[in-house]
């Protein structure tokens, strides 16, 4: 266990460098000038346009920029944010626990309903529920993110009338900010009504982005649980006179777990980059949201950090899997 | 009374009309602590019979019998919930493939620890001390450390006795036993054998010992059926039955033991294989394969029949030199 430990630790190092390599290549392969267009329609003198280019570093080679973006990296340092002068950490830190929520809350919604989904169409293989269900999250899985969040708000927040349209809360609460997740700091706070303000706020961005994950949970799961119904020792178990309540719910989903467990950790990936277009349509204040914007300012500092900083956490999320699923499989723990 | 009373007992899978018999009309008695062998080929049966007798096939498995009774039950007619209750603790059995068998993510202690638990009940800790009695039984060394072992640490061998203390740990009066050493090592089969036999001899149970070897059935079992096709084509006691087989087709399975063939170049085979859905002959199962078939036999199915407890399925059953009648 300690050694499979430690060579999941070893690729996270090359698995780092690339993002960062990756990230500094492709902000700046995208044309455009940062001072340029803070600047504007005004213009801008080339004297200055040269100055304020080698203020922020960028007259130096590539090469020389990114030595020194990695060296800042590993002492903690991501730079400051072109635009709004802050650091980029400082500035990721506070919009994180937005994404975090919203991420968390698509997580769940896809989880207590893809897994559950996904054993009973296999158990019931064949049969109308299950067509329904691989229907259904077949459609899911196809269904363009941002078409999809305009049409629920369409049906439930402008029809309906069910569901704010966008925000994490109503503006008609004021909730200091505490731990940054709302609905701990709604709870917190002493507004009446803010809790619920804030739930129903959540309800559909957490739909939204957590279709995806949920079709491909579901989907998973009935595939697996389909493998291991077959096994010789579910049949032992139903042997022992088991109740079906029991053989499938406990030996059959153990088994059927371990590859759904490595679904869910590569979801995360799958979360956070559907969280920029669903924070987008939402206007949620997430780090998805702060990306696209920071794209649109050409404000490389921002850029190159917030990706580094979300493939990092999509990288340990994964190196948490990896734990996991060696808890989770016997004959993982025990290789040595 | 006898404690398993199965009368013309047929498993069907597939669509009604155009169904394939995996068992077809089989009947079986079996008293307390008696030993019965099923012999036959592979896709005779036998596994689909005993399963269905635990009740383990599933849809789109078809059971139905004229009679399905242990200890006086009827199994077809009680409740799901009672019928569990009997299976595993009553009656338990043993398959094929030990080491995919035992479910790979639970240790040998929780597995055997589970049938109590379910059965019997009782605290952790006399469920403890019961599975640590239950593997020194059934012959595993330094039981205490092999309790918490995983099933992918146990070689074939210990894997069989795990799923015999499994299936013996609520002193069940019927044992199945599915082929229990076909996937072991010759020396290690003997060994599970003997194990099974003597646990049966002690506790006195019932059991049904399924199997391609002759020379075992011959030895252990009081009593013996020989399917083919789903149907018993034969059945007696032994060893009258073997010094005198009566059906050609015991008697072909009986040449095509190693050991009949002492100073013959081949050994004798039966050609051909067991009948499936499309080719099941209108006649009796075995006339495209039985070197006596007559036209008779071509056309007419022959009926199970005998006296009781050697009755066999034959139009002209051999006689004692082996002569079709």
């Amino acid at each position: 266990m300690l050694q499979f430990l430690l060579k999941r630790l070893a690729l996270v190092i090359p698995a780092f460098f690339g993002v960062t390599l990756l990230t500094f290549a492709l902000i700046h392969l995208i044309p455009g000038d940062p001072v340029l267009l803070m600047a504007g329609e005004r213009g801008i003198a080339p004297e200055r346009h040269e100055e304020l280019r080698r203020e922020m570093g960028l007259d130096r080679p590539m090469v020389i920029q990114y030595l020194h973006y990695i060296g800042g990296v590993f002492q903690g340092d991501l730079g400051k944010s072109l635009i709004s002068k802050k650091p980029v950490m400082e500035e990721f830190l506070t919009l994180f626990p937005a994404t975090i929520e919203l991420s968390l809350c698509a997580m769940i919604f896809a989880v207590t309903i893809g897994l559950p989904a996904g054993i009973l169409a296999a158990v019931r293989r064949g049969t109308v529920f299950d067509h329904s269900v691989m229907a259904v999250s077949l459609t899911g899985y196809s269904m363009p993110i941002f078409w999809w969040g305009l049409l629920l708000i369409l049906l439930f927040s402008v029809q309906l009338g069910w569901t704010p349209v966008s925000g994490r809360i109503s503006a008609l609460y004021w909730v200091d900010t505490v731990t940054g997740f709302m609905l701990i700091d709604s709870l917190l706070s002493d507004e009446a009504g803010a809790f619920t303000s804030a739930v129903r706020h959540l309800i559909l961005p957490s739909i939204v982005l957590g279709t995806i994950p949920l079709a491909v949970i579901a989907r998973m799961t009935r595939s697996a649980t389909l493998e291991v119904l077959r096994e010789d020792y579910i049949r032992t178990a139903r042997a022992k006179g088991l109740s079906p309540m029991r053989v499938i719910g406990l030996h059959a989903l153990r088994n059927a777990l371990i590859p759904v467990i490595t679904v869910i950790g590569l979801q995360v990936g799958v979360l956070l980059a559907g969280a920029i277009l669903t924070e987008t349509i939402f206007a949620w204040p997430g780090v998805g949201k702060w990306l696209v914007e920071s794209i649109g300012r050409r404000d490389y500092p921002a850029v190159q950090g917030g990706i580094l900083l979300v493939a990092t956490v999509v990288i340990l999320v994964n190196l948490v899997v990896d734990i996991l699923y060696g808890v989770i499989n016997p004959r993982i723990r025990h290789t040595r | 009374m006898a404690l398993v009373e199965i009368d013309n007992l047929t498993v069907e899978f597939g669509a009604k009309g155009d169904a394939l018999r995996a068992v077809d009309g089989v009947s079986l008695s079996l008293s307390e602590g008696e030993l019965v062998g099923i012999v036959g080929e592979s896709g005779s049966g036998k596994s689909v019979a005993s399963l269905a007798m635990m009740g383990l096939i599933d849809f789109p498995g078809r059971v139905s019998a004229d009679r399905m009774q242990f200890d006086g039950q009827d199994m077809l007619a009680l409740p799901q919930k009672e019928r569990r209750a009997i299976t595993g603790r009553e009656m338990a059995m043993i398959f094929q493939e030990p080491m995919t068998s035992l479910n790979p993510c639970f240790t040998v202690g929780f597995q055997i620890g589970e049938a109590l638990k379910v059965h019997q009940g009782g605290d952790r800790q006399s469920r403890r001390k019961r599975t640590l009695e239950l593997l020194d039984q059934v012959g595993i060394p330094e039981p205490a450390q092999r309790m918490s072992a995983f099933p992918h640490q146990l070689s074939g061998g210990m894997s069989q006795r795990v799923m015999i203390a499994m299936a013996i740990a609520c002193n069940p009066r019927l044992l199945i036993a599915d082929e229990p050493t076909t996937a072991l090592d010759v020396t290690i089969q003997f060994q599970i054998l003997e194990l099974l036999l003597s646990l049966q001899r002690e506790r006195g149970m019932a059991m049904i010992l399924i199997t391609h070897d002759l020379g075992l059935v011959s030895e252990a079992a009081q009593r013996v059926i020989v399917m083919y096709a789903g149907q018993v084509v034969e059945t007696g006691p032994v060893p009258g039955m073997f010094q005198q087989p009566r059906h050609p087709y015991t008697a072909a399975l009986m040449k095509a033991l190693p050991g009949e063939a002492r100073g013959q170049a081949r050994l004798e085979t039966i050609p051909g294989v067991v009948p499936g859905k499309y080719d099941r002959p209108t006649g009796c199962l075995l006339s495209p394969r039985c070197k006596f078939a007559t036209d008779r036999c071509k056309t007419a199915q022959p009926s199970l029949i005998g006296p009781d407890g050697r009755q066999v399925r034959c139009h002209t059953p051999l006689d004692a030199d082996g002569r079709p009648t």
